[in-house]
């Protein structure tokens, strides 16, 4: 238990690296709903290259690491109704707030944007809630 | 040019962040929002060890005034919390919740997650395509 966490921070490190390296040296904010999100709704076709190049190195490094060096297990729901709708609820809200995990988590959170706060606390809660209504009161979740 | 590789370093570097913590695992990420059962505190962690780099990074950015490739840095934050971004951010975590997945990872675990990933990030995908008009369609529907 205690190596996850410390796996977890150094991993996290490694995530706080790559957002120092996009923000000092190309002057982006890595939150990757609006890298993504910006080439799906068009509003960012202007730097699209170096959205898709980013989201190529996020998709590309787990691949590499699952072939060359450990199987990585990720436990994604089988089941395909829950899965599209989690998608489409994670698609809209993102947007909505304008940013997830990695643009309000990380990139807001560390400069202190009271928006930021206040999503990441409204997100963290309702994901409680939902798996605990989902899991423990409805018994959908395994 | 340069900014290109760049940028594919720094998705890399984020990619291999999400492995080596595990965060592609959507039970750990589960784990994290699950209070009432067996608690994984694993996520914290990660968040923590991820603002950390960026705690000094707002800064060094704020002194130099621009990014090293001659970039502005992006304008102060927005201080607006308003409806948009209470709605949005729950229902965010209600699907963050309910699969493990939020945008990084989902793009993280598109080569890994067989047919049900590809399936979260096409519905997450329309769900971003669908944002700008389902915000006018609730501008007006709900006058502010």
């Amino acid at each position: 238990m205690q190596q996850e966490w410390v796996m977890g921070f150094l991993g996290g490190l490694l995530i706080g690296l790559a957002a120092l390296t996009f923000l000092l040296v190309n002057g982006r904010i890595m939150g990757v709903s609006g890298l993504l999100g910006g080439l799906i709704d068009r509003s960012g076709w202007g730097n699209g290259a170096e959205r898709l190049v980013f989201l190529f190195g996020l998709f590309l490094i787990p691949v590499l690491w699952a072939h060359f060096v450990a199987p990585v297990d990720t436990h994604v729901s089988s089941n395909i109704g829950l899965v599209i709708f989690a998608g489409v609820l994670v698609g809209i809200g993102s947007r909505l707030a304008n940013g997830c995990t990695s643009g309000h988590g990380v990139c807001g959170i560390s400069r202190f944007s009271i928006r930021s706060i206040f999503a990441t606390a409204v997100y963290l809660l309702s994901g409680v809630l939902a798996v605990s209504l989902f899991r423990h009161f409805l018994g959908v979740l395994p | 040019m340069m900014h290109l590789l760049v940028a594919l370093f720094s998705g890399s570097l984020f990619g291999l962040g999400l492995v080596v913590s595990d965060m592609v695992n959507a039970q750990r990420v589960q784990g994290w929002m699950d209070v009432l059962g067996n608690w994984d505190p694993t996520l914290g962690f990660v968040l923590l060890g991820a603002i950390l780099p960026m705690l000094l990074a707002w800064p060094l950015g704020a002194r130099r005034g621009k990014a090293l490739l001659g970039n502005a840095l992006p304008g102060p934050a927005s201080v607006q919390i308003n409806r948009e971004l209470f709605l949005g951010a729950a229902l965010f975590g209600v699907g963050w919740g309910l699969v493990g997945l939020c945008p990084g990872p989902a793009v993280a675990g598109l080569g890994l997650n067989g047919s049900s990933g590809l399936l979260f990030f096409l519905a997450m995908g329309v769900g971003m395509f669908a944002v700008p008009s389902l915000r006018r369609a609730f501008q007006r529907a709900v006058p502010a």
